[in-house]
């Protein structure tokens, strides 16, 4: 494609999740409608109904059928989709693991939403950081514009090692908010994409196959070795993808990780989704009084890029990590305990500090975003700080 | 819909491996190979249930199954089969599968934990929604394959590890569930109740749920020697036993329409079916135990002739 030729279209994050599914134009899509992901199966269902697609919709009754439906589908050897949030991803939770157990590629399109209770139809991440270890390839986007690129590179990642991928957006923050999305013309994304090609045809009858058999003690650990090997193999393939989408689209995702104004910062942030995008505003009015801070934007969390962390963070004085989730395990966030692990043997391993912040939708302003620099930049300035802070909450 | 004999069973049912886990006196082997003889027509694509069919016929590295076999998990076989069915569709679309020639039919197998209980939802949907496939239920009243709980398949005062039969409490408290007839409700093309002892039956119900387009259930009962403590060699026996008493009733629901297949000619007391069990046992010495389960079986079959006696020749 000719460089910077997009198609730009003002969309909401859900709306440019369908179009990214619309021209993906997958075999089969099994969805379960829930706010604030609902959009995402709605308009899918008119592309359906207008024949703009292929795709066979499978309208089913519950999100643990949607994701049971996408594993026999892709088991057939279909291209498959799907999406959901919160509740739904929870409820889809131990097919999640099947998903990735049989090396299913199915991709799906996550709005990151708080987990009840209380019942809370807002924005954290508290859904996809329980699923952190299911074996699926997570992927965090900044705005809808990230969002669109990335769905469409899931697919070729997924496809190319064999394991599944969620691709995440903040509930309402993103998935309501309309914005600028640079799209690309179908039969670009169709050529990028190509076709599935399964390992295995379950429909060849002359040599039958047997999936999901009893693997027990003497099988078992080879397989889980086997599916661990895919992700290291998702390191590698995942920037190799991703630099092969900027060379041919002329954009400028980043991989793993996200450095931002880190290269003379004394003091550092680590933040994802929307967050990041806030973050780095401010930042950026901090760096015109004359402060050396930056930020480290967490994009992929699985596979873990403990090496692009460790990259960029050593030498650093003083580092807080924000985590719009927890994990109740009095520790701190999840990616505050997974970064301090990844930095643990470095000689010059920075010290770290961590938020909780956002939950169930609340706002992340300036103020609170204020409130965190000054409290990192005191760290780097000798003072101790506790394991972790709540911020924007009423104590 | 050919009309097959005993040979010609056993000559289209081979294929379905020796060498299988199934304890002795299982039923469900023989229920499988008189599925794949009614399919052999076909080309099956079977999703399974977790489950003891599901455990004992695909130990890695071994397979007993010579067709198409796919297990995900315990709740979800029909959901399982209605993405199998649709990606099939979406790729003959595409022309991205070569026929054989034969038709090609979608199976979902359950046992009665996983059908009508944990797996209750998933069935409703994939029927309400119309995919191509043949459900098989094989019912041997209970979660055998944990170690013989109670499931809504089983029967009054069954003992159970979980309904026991202790000093207060004479085993399970509640009936089963009427699952064929819910199932019926839903308005799929075919539903039957059906049981190994009856082969000629159960195979032409199979047929007839391979046949139709859309939705059909087959409901088996399938003994299990270990959870209801009978002798091996009496499993086919007690299929046979318990339509005679009318514990286990011979129908299908058609079109709208009901029919029962067999009707026994002679009354045979419940307790013919009760005392070859040891899950029953304890009841054998309460008579006015056994008497309720009598009961219950006159009222469901009465009901059943009520149906049947809504005849499409009337309307």
């Amino acid at each position: 494609m000719e460089k910077d030729k997009f198609i730009k279209m003002a969309l909401t994050g859900n709306e440019a999740y369908a179009y990214a599914m619309k021209q993906i134009n997958p075999d089969v899509v099994a969805a379960y409608p829930i706010t604030p992901a609902t959009e995402i199966v709605q308009i899918f269902s008119k592309y359906v109904a207008d024949g703009l697609v292929d795709t066979e919709f499978v309208p089913v009754e519950s999100e643990h059928s949607a994701m049971s439906a996408c594993v026999g589908a892709s088991v057939a050897g279909a291209r498959v989709m799907t999406g959901t949030a919160s509740q739904g991803l929870a409820l889809m939770h131990e097919i999640l693991y099947i998903a990735a157990g049989l090396r299913l590629p199915i991709v799906m399109a996550v709005v990151n939403r708080a987990l009840s209770a209380p019942i809370n139809i807002h924005g954290d991440q508290s859904d996809t950081m329980g699923s952190r270890d299911a074996g699926w390839i997570q992927i965090y986007t900044e705005n809808a514009d990230e969002a669109y690129h990335s769905v469409i590179m899931a697919i070729k990642i997924a496809e190319s090692v064999n394991l599944p991928a969620m691709v995440m957006l903040d509930g309402f923050i993103i998935s309501h908010e309309m914005e600028v999305v640079n799209t690309l013309p179908d039969e670009e994304v169709k050529k990028f994409i190509g076709e599935r090609k399964p390992l295995y045809n379950l429909f060849d009858f002359q040599n039958p196959i047997t999936v999901g058999p009893l693997d027990l003690q003497d099988y078992y650990f080879e397989h889980k070795r086997q599916q661990m090997e895919a992700m290291f193999n998702a390191k590698k393939v995942i920037p190799e993808i991703t630099k092969e989408y900027n060379d041919t689209f002329g954009t400028n995702i980043p991989a793993f990780v996200e450095p931002y104004k880190l290269e003379d910062a004394e003091y550092a942030i680590v933040a994802m989704s929307s967050a990041a995008g806030t973050m780095k505003e401010i930042i950026d009015e901090w760096r015109s009084k004359g402060e050396k801070v930056g930020l480290l934007r967490l994009r992929i969390t699985r596979p873990f890029p403990y090496e692009e962390i460790r990259k960029y963070l050593a030498g650093i004085k003083a580092v807080g990590i924000m985590d719009r989730a927890e994990t109740h395990s009095t520790m701190g966030g999840p990616m505050l305990q997974e970064i301090k692990a990844a930095l643990y043997d470095l000689a010059n391993r920075p010290r770290i500090t961590g938020f909780v912040f956002g939950l169930g939708g609340r706002d992340f302003d300036d103020e609170q975003a204020n409130t965190i620099l000054t409290m990192v930049k005191e760290m780097k300035d000798g003072k101790e700080l506790p394991l972790y802070s709540f911020i924007g909450v009423r104590e | 819909m050919q009309r097959l004999n005993l040979k010609q069973l056993a000559e289209r049912s081979h294929g379905f491996a020796p060498g299988h886990r199934a304890c002795a006196g299982c039923a469900f082997p023989s229920i499988i190979r008189m599925l794949l003889a009614a399919g052999a027509d076909y080309d099956l694509v079977i999703a399974n249930a977790t489950g003891c069919m599901e455990v004992v016929t695909t130990i890695m590295p071994y397979s007993a199954w010579p067709v198409p076999w796919v297990h995900n998990a315990f709740e979800n076989a029909a959901a399982t089969i209605s993405g199998i069915e649709r990606a099939y569709r979406a790729l003959v679309k595409k022309g991205k599968i070569k026929s054989t020639g034969k038709p090609v039919k979608f199976v979902a197998i359950g046992g009665d934990g996983g059908t009508y209980d944990i797996g209750f939802q998933a069935l409703s949907g994939a029927i309400e929604r119309g995919h191509d496939f043949l459900y098989v239920l094989y019912d041997n009243e209970g979660y055998m394959n944990t170690g013989i709980q109670r499931s809504s398949a089983t029967p009054m005062y069954a003992h159970t590890t979980t309904s026991p039969s202790g000093k207060v409490i004479p085993g399970k408290q509640q009936p089963r569930k009427d699952l064929t007839k819910i199932i019926a409700m839903h308005k799929p093309r075919y539903a039957a109740q059906a049981s190994p002892a009856f082969w000629n039956d159960l195979v032409k119900k199979f047929q007839k749920g391979l046949e139709v387009e859309g939705p059909a259930f087959v409901s088996v009962l399938s003994t299990c020697p270990p959870g209801w403590g009978t002798p091996e060699d009496l499993s086919i026996q007690l299929t046979k036993i318990a339509v005679e008493t009318r514990f286990w009733p011979l129908y299908e629901y058609e079109d709208g329409y009901w029919k029962v297949n067999y009707k026994p000619r002679k009354f045979v007391p419940v307790e013919e079916f009760l005392k070859p069990q040891a899950r029953f046992k304890h009841i054998l010495k309460r008579p006015e135990l056994v008497k309720q389960l009598q009961e219950e079986i006159e009222r469901n079959w009465e009901e059943l002739l009520w149906l049947e006696s809504r005849k499409p020749e009337e309307e």
